[in-house]
């Protein structure tokens, strides 16, 4: 398992270096540059000045060959917008996004599973018609009409939440933001887990269990969810990745200084910078979330080896 | 023991066989029809593609012009000179709504045009043509499932906005109905969608090369074209047809993160994302402006969504009841 990590990981550098060179062409085929927008028009000189400081007026290859040996150091360079280190700029969003994506993760998990449960176990009743309903209409309706309306209801209305804002620890301003982005999730896995719940029931060793005699509530959780969380386990890799990396909608939504709302204003001002280092960040999440996915399969299934 | 005449024999009498015979797209259709959910997604989407279109020729369904600003009645609530109110411009909400749903449309089924163009194009040349074009294919469609779709849409666009070119871009001449910025959101998300049906595609041809009636139709001295077109190409479809029905309302909501986020179409022009941006900014003084282009996406959403499942259980073999 260890020799298969390690391999694993080591592929990791040729898929950074491919993303990071995708990108590095794709951002600088935007038109202009970093020091053409803004309110104030820049002199001519001052503009040529700051491209020369910056190496923006070498040739792209050239610029490219310079980005690539800084990046193997761990060097992102600075970011054009705020002339600081876009590393800085990255930990200081970074633990927001992280603690957003991992909030409304949870949220979808438990709401989902429980849903998706009790709906499995109450086949063709009204609470499995009522779950259905939900997590159709919760796979339809985008995250930011949601964390409108929610705003509109338990903020304007009942005023139990924040408009705006983020805050570890206080859930005033914690609920709204996770459930937005939770929901849709939330929606995802409540159906998966109501089909493979649904197939485990019909299984022979639930009809053993309950012909020897175990209690309903004991078998649900015991014998049926256990093995019907597998595909569960599945999905849950890739929610978690378009969690952290699709969170910026709600980050802008509610105002939250995220990584996500950082890339959305660097590509407004074509901070180069930003847009890479948010890019290969979120490339990073992905690769290490589907490399924890096939490892945990092997844990929960011990007849895939490595 | 019985035999072949006494088999003849036993044969119950007044048993009718069934002659007429029912192809599968046929079969297909009539699952569809007993799906009573994507009869009434796909009708009501209908309603809607009907409706938008009628609005844009016909002045008297709009009302208003959806650009047309009102002064004396801004954010106005509904009423029986403006059906759903009007904007923080005095712009009519109604006429608002529908130029939004038109633009949805348009990039939701424009986004997959062009997505089964290429889908198809590069997919089935991975599967047919040699190693290496699968090779390249298959190394890029990984590096597109590492990179995160949003930012690469993002990017997308901002490298396509702001051009001057004919058509796609800011310059003339323009397509009717189909302005340049609108192209480009369409470019921008099908630049990452194409992956998805390309892989699949190359998977069907490649299980389909396999298959004992193309060895028939090569044994038969089929020429390669004819195989992959009347052979091969028709039994891609169910699967490519499920793919692009759930394609639509993922390419809609694309454009309506796109428009929440001030990427789409430049103002005036007000995509339904752009609408509920709006929305987020005025609805402390008119509800209505956040309520009418939400329930708008989640409408338009829902059918393609619930069409799309009805689509799935009449098409694939698997799910058959």
């Amino acid at each position: 398992m260890t020799g298969y990590i390690i391999r694993r990981l080591l592929t990791f550098i040729p898929l950074l270096w491919a993303v990071a060179t995708l990108t590095f062409f794709l951002m600088h085929a935007v038109p202009g540059g970093p020091f053409d927008a803004g309110d104030k028009a820049l002199s001519p000189t001052t503009r040529a000045a700051l491209n020369k400081k910056y190496g923006l007026d070498d040739s792209l290859p050239r610029q490219y060959f310079t980005f690539l040996g800084d990046l193997a150091h761990g060097d992102l360079g600075l970011s054009f917008q705020r002339a600081r280190p876009v590393t800085d700029v990255l930990k200081d969003g970074l633990p927001t996004t992280a603690q957003l994506g991992i909030c409304a993760f949870v949220f979808a998990l438990v709401f989902g599973l429980t849903l998706g449960v009790v709906s499995a176990v109450n086949q063709n009743g009204v609470i499995d018609y009522i779950s259905v309903l939900f997590a159709t209409a919760g796979a339809a309706v985008p995250n930011f009409v949601i964390a409108v309306f929610l705003v509109l209801v338990f903020s304007l209305k009942f005023g139990w939440f924040d408009v705006i804002g983020w805050e570890f620890g206080n859930p005033r301003k914690m609920v709204l933001p996770s459930v937005a982005l939770g929901l849709f999730p939330a929606a995802y896995i409540a159906r998966i887990t109501r089909a493979s719940m649904l197939e485990v029931l019909r299984q022979d060793y639930v009809r053993t269990a309950r012909a020897k005699g175990v209690t309903e509530f004991r078998l649900i959780l015991r014998h049926v969810v256990r093995n019907a969380l597998v595909p569960v386990l599945t999905v849950a890799g890739p929610i978690f990745a378009t969690l952290i990396t699709g969170s910026f909608v709600i980050e802008r939504a509610f105002a939250i200084p995220g990584v996500g709302d950082a890339f959305v204003n660097a590509v407004f001002v074509r901070d180069y910078g930003i847009i890479m280092g948010t890019t290969l960040l979120f490339a990073l999440i992905i690769a290490i979330l589907n490399l924890v996915v096939d490892v945990a399969y092997g844990v929960v299934d011990p007849r895939i080896r490595f | 023991m019985a035999t072949a005449e006494q088999a003849i024999v036993l044969e119950p009498r007044g048993f009718e066989f069934q002659t007429k015979q029912y192809g599968l797209w046929a079969q297909a259709f009539q699952r569809l029809r007993r799906n009573k959910l994507a009869v009434m997604a796909g009708s009501l989407l209908l309603a809607i593609i009907v409706m938008a279109t009628a609005t844009s020729l016909v002045p008297a369904l709009e009302g208003h012009a959806p650009h047309e600003q009102q002064f004396e009645d801004l954010q106005s609530s509904p009423s029986t000179t403006h059906p759903l109110g009007t904007d923080n411009l005095g712009r009519d909400l109604w006429a608002r709504m529908w130029e939004g749903t038109r633009i949805s449309l348009k990039i939701g089924l424009g986004t997959q045009l062009v997505v089964l163009i290429f889908g198809i194009g590069i997919g089935a040349g991975a599967a047919l043509g040699g190693k290496w074009t699968d090779n390249i294919l298959m190394r890029f469609t990984d590096l597109m499932y590492a990179f995160p779709d949003l930012l690469a849409i993002i990017i997308m666009k901002s490298i396509l906005s702001q051009r001057p070119w004919p058509i796609i871009g800011t310059g003339d001449p323009q397509l009717p109905g189909l302005p340049g910025a609108l192209i480009q959101v369409i470019l921008a998300i099908a630049f990452v969608s194409w992956v998805t049906l390309a892989r699949l595609v190359r998977g069907q041809m490649l299980s389909l090369r396999e298959t004992d009636y193309v060895l028939a139709a090569r044994s038969m001295g089929a020429s390669t074209r004819r195989i992959v077109f009347s052979h091969m190409l028709p039994n891609t479809l169910g699967p490519v047809i499920v793919a692009v029905s759930f394609g639509i309302p993922s390419a809609i909501f694309a454009e309506a993160v796109l428009g929440f986020i001030g990427f789409s179409l430049p103002p005036p022009t007000a995509s339904l994302g752009t609408l509920v941006s709006e929305g987020q900014r005025y609805y402390r003084a008119n509800e209505w402006m956040i309520i009418v282009p939400s329930a708008a996406i989640a409408v338009l959403m829902l059918c393609f969504t619930f069409l799309g499942d009805g689509l799935r259980d009449a098409l694939d073999p698997r799910t058959r009841r």
